[in-house]
């Protein structure tokens, strides 16, 4: 039979064993997929890599329609693979925004002509992300993107009523609002983390208690009515104590953390360069220490990379005038690696279900004809990400595959390389020279 | 000495000695003379880029390098970057083209002089001259230089500052400077306009005025604008006034020595009333003067020493 045998790879981390795919899924595993691969099947040795799940992220700004100069679905969804990701959820603060079902049909068919990455279009929770009236959630819901996550991300939905209709009327299709947590008032013209810094340095805060007062209101709301909430980027240590209360009370909510608030502090605001400009913005020591902590319990469920490109001119001006976000697909894995498997919060079985099995739970794309966020056993579909832990690389923005370089992590030394990701099956990435 | 002056912060304890002791000088030099000019920067170009409107600032570092027989541009972008405007970067690579020396930079945005100093896009000496809410360095060294002339040495010296420290570039450059020069700055305002981690400032805080005065040997007033009732910072320009604002009844209260100092504009009424501004221990006519003395002594040491122009000799 034909296939590829990969050899010697250490499947969440754990002992070294060889797995046979074909036709897109895996057929064998352990003791008897080499005898099973038959002499015409393509053989990987990886040996001393990891094997994960395909990775999936819940949060991706691909920027199409309307930044093409920022980012496409092919770009994007490029940089995803080299990422180790197989599936990413597209923002719908796009223009025009996706907020009918021919807009999100068309980021899919975008993903799907692209074939890097499959591509999951999140619905704007209300029209034109205004935050007046509902966009029509049902018709996203069956159109053929199939939408279950909806968001009005880049912006709140802060209207109390209109969270509480929006969190009752997604019960009908299974889905689930993904909460920007901004309390709009509070943050107007907001800088950076309001604290010390941002005093000292003349720019206007983003306090913690912003995205709390917002994490609260909709953990309640949402045990309220009896639907799930996902609170996006998580990023206070506030934050983290509102949603582990609200877990041990056993309501239905749901939250990501960013790879750059798990590495990342507010001191580096301090040379007002643009590239640490994000929003929700970087916050103190204390709070990334409470994110890991969170992250390696479980109060917070995954890491979503909300990778935002921006081209270079949003990025190359004074602080005040510049773009909120940053690159995040190429090295969050990294940055995963280095903040929770290096320093012994998680292993990598966690790793993948931090940043696979529980995206694809939250998101229903663990489920249908082209599942995500499956195990890695015999019968399920090929989505494989094979990671060297081993390498250590200098972060180079000119080598990215998104169309921007807005990184903020050019010049770190970052442990780990995705050295090949699978998709059904078929390579979507492979490193030059490497083992695949 | 620094080779940019972005924040008073940066100044060590001889820096700034040797800026006021050099203003001294500069005043020395010039006062009472029929000509105040000196030939100490002639054929260096000096550039007032201003993207916020300030004729009093620009005009007194325009009087400082001409008196220092420098080339003296005014750019007065319209708008920024923010407003859609040329961009930051695209007017620095313009001064750089023109070969300017030293660029004088006002901008409504905090941190802008630092991007201009720090991106790679300049080559000259970037003297912020008030950016955003951060700070406006040559404002505290005249600050002090005023202080310095009647009080002597500040180390120890009680200085309150009062108003709207939250946006007030003047009073973060101050607290800086002041605190390297050794003196014990008092901030007073209602909690609204004190920033967060204030705490951690080289100062005291007080929310009362009364209190404050009774030790001070200088009390500097900051503008507060009364729009700023519009975001709950205080209720009314009325209370303000009444609670934060200087007028005869408090001055009583202060030491009979004391100054009163205003960086201006003035908002006569509301944080400080006519009587005082124009009283006897009011220091704020002779504030604007000294700015002239202070910014000269700035721009020849950051410029006399540079090597892309003809040295002070070569100059004279
Ligand atoms: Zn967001």
């Amino acid at each position: 039979m034909s296939g590829t045998l990969i050899t010697g790879a250490r499947v969440l981390g754990g002992d070294p064993q060889d797995v046979l795919i074909d036709d897109g899924v895996i057929v064998a595993l352990g003791a008897g997929a080499r005898e099973q691969a038959g002499d015409d099947a393509t053989t990987i040795d990886a040996t001393g890599l990891i094997a994960l799940p395909g990775l999936v992220d819940l949060h991706t700004h691909l920027r199409e329609p309307g930044r093409e100069d920022a980012e496409t679905v092919e770009t994007g969804t490029r940089a995803a693979a080299r990422g180790g990701f197989t599936a990413v959820h597209a923002m719908a603060n796009t223009d025009p925004v996706a907020d009918t079902a021919g807009v999100v049909e068309q980021v899919w068919r975008l993903g799907r002509e692209a074939g890097h990455a499959d591509v999951r279009p999140v619905g704007a929770v209300t029209i034109g992300l205004k935050g007046e009236r509902l966009a029509e959630l049902g018709a996203m819901a069956e159109s053929a993107a199939g939408v279950r996550v909806f968001s009005d991300d880049g912006v709140c939905v802060h209207d109390a009523m209109l969270m509480r209709r929006a969190l009752e009327y997604v019960k009908a299709f299974d889905g689930v609002i993904a909460q920007h947590a901004q309390e709009p008032r509070l943050t107007e013209g907001a800088q950076m983390n309001e604290g010390e810094l941002s005093g000292r340095l003349g720019l206007r805060g983003w306090p913690s208690v912003a995205e709390e007062a917002i994490v609260a209101r909709d953990v309640l709301l949402a045990a309220h009515v009896g639907s799930r909430v996902h609170i996006c980027h998580l990023s206070t240590k506030g934050s983290v104590e509102i949603v582990r209360l609200a877990k041990e009370r056993g309501l239905p909510v749901t939250a990501e953390v960013t790879p750059h608030h798990l590495l990342l502090t507010d001191e580096l605001v301090a040379g007002y360069d643009p590239r640490y400009k994000v929003n929700p913005p970087l916050r103190s020591a204390a709070d990334v220490a409470a994110l890991r902590e969170a992250l390696a319990d479980g109060t917070i469920d995954i890491v979503a990379t909300d990778h935002a490109p921006h081209p270079v001119e949003a990025k190359d001006c004074e602080w005040d005038a510049a773009a909120f976000g940053m690159l995040g697909l190429e090295t969050a894995l990294s940055v995963v690696q280095h903040t929770m498997v290096d320093t012994g919060l998680l292993d990598w079985a966690g790793v993948a279900d931090r940043m696979s099995f529980a995206p694809a739970r939250i998101g229903r794309c663990d489920t249908g004809d082209q599942p995500h966020g499956r195990p890695v056993a015999v019968g399920e579909p090929a989505n494989l990400t094979l990671v060297d832990a081993s390498t250590t690389t200098t972060v180079d923005p000119s080598a990215s595959a998104s169309l921007s370089r807005n990184t903020p992590y050019e010049g770190m030394k970052l442990p780990g390389t995705v050295v090949a990701t699978f998709l059904r099956g078929r390579p979507t990435h492979h490193t030059t020279g490497g083992t695949a | 000495m620094i080779r940019h002056l972005l924040s008073a912060g940066d100044l060590s304890l001889d820096d700034a000695t040797l800026v006021l002791d050099t203003a001294d000088e500069m005043a020395r030099l010039t006062e009472g003379r029929a000509v105040k000019k000196l030939p100490t920067l002639r054929g260096r170009t000096v550039v007032n880029l201003f993207f916020e409107d300030s004729t009093r600032t620009r005009t007194s570092f325009e009087l400082a390098a001409k008196r220092l027989s420098a080339d003296v541009v005014n750019f007065s972008a319209k708008g920024s970057s923010l407003s859609k405007g040329e961009s930051l970067k695209d007017t620095a690579l313009t001064l750089e083209a023109m070969g300017a020396d030293g660029v004088v930079v006002r901008h409504s945005a905090s941190g802008a002089p630092y991007r201009l100093a720090t991106s790679g896009w300049i080559n000259a000496c970037v003297v912020n001259a008030g950016d955003g809410t951060h700070e406006h360095p040559t404002q505290a060294l005249l600050d002090a230089f005023t202080m310095r002339r009647h009080l002597g040495d500040l180390a120890g010296k009680q200085i309150v500052i009062v108003g709207d420290v939250l946006h007030s570039r003047v009073a973060r450059s101050n607290v800086l400077l002041l605190a390297t020069l050794g003196a014990e700055v008092t901030l007073v305002a209602p909690p609204t306009l004190l920033p967060n981690g204030i705490e951690h400032w080289p100062c005291a805080t007080s929310y009362d005025l009364d209190d404050a005065l009774s030790g001070a040997d200088a009390v500097m007033m900051l503008r507060v604008q009364s729009e700023r009732m519009n975001a709950a910072f205080f209720p009314s320009a009325r209370e303000y006034s009444r609670r934060y604002g200087l007028d005869a009844r408090r001055q009583a209260l202060m030491p009979p020595e004391a100054l009163v100092l205003h960086p201006g504009p003035m908002n006569r009424g509301m944080e400080i009333t006519a009587e005082v501004a124009d009283s006897a221990r009011s220091v704020i006519v002779e504030q604007v003067t000294n700015g002239v003395y202070v910014r000269m002594a700035v721009l020849y040491l950051m410029l006399a020493g540079t090597n892309t122009g003809p040295t002070p000799e070569e100059a004279a």
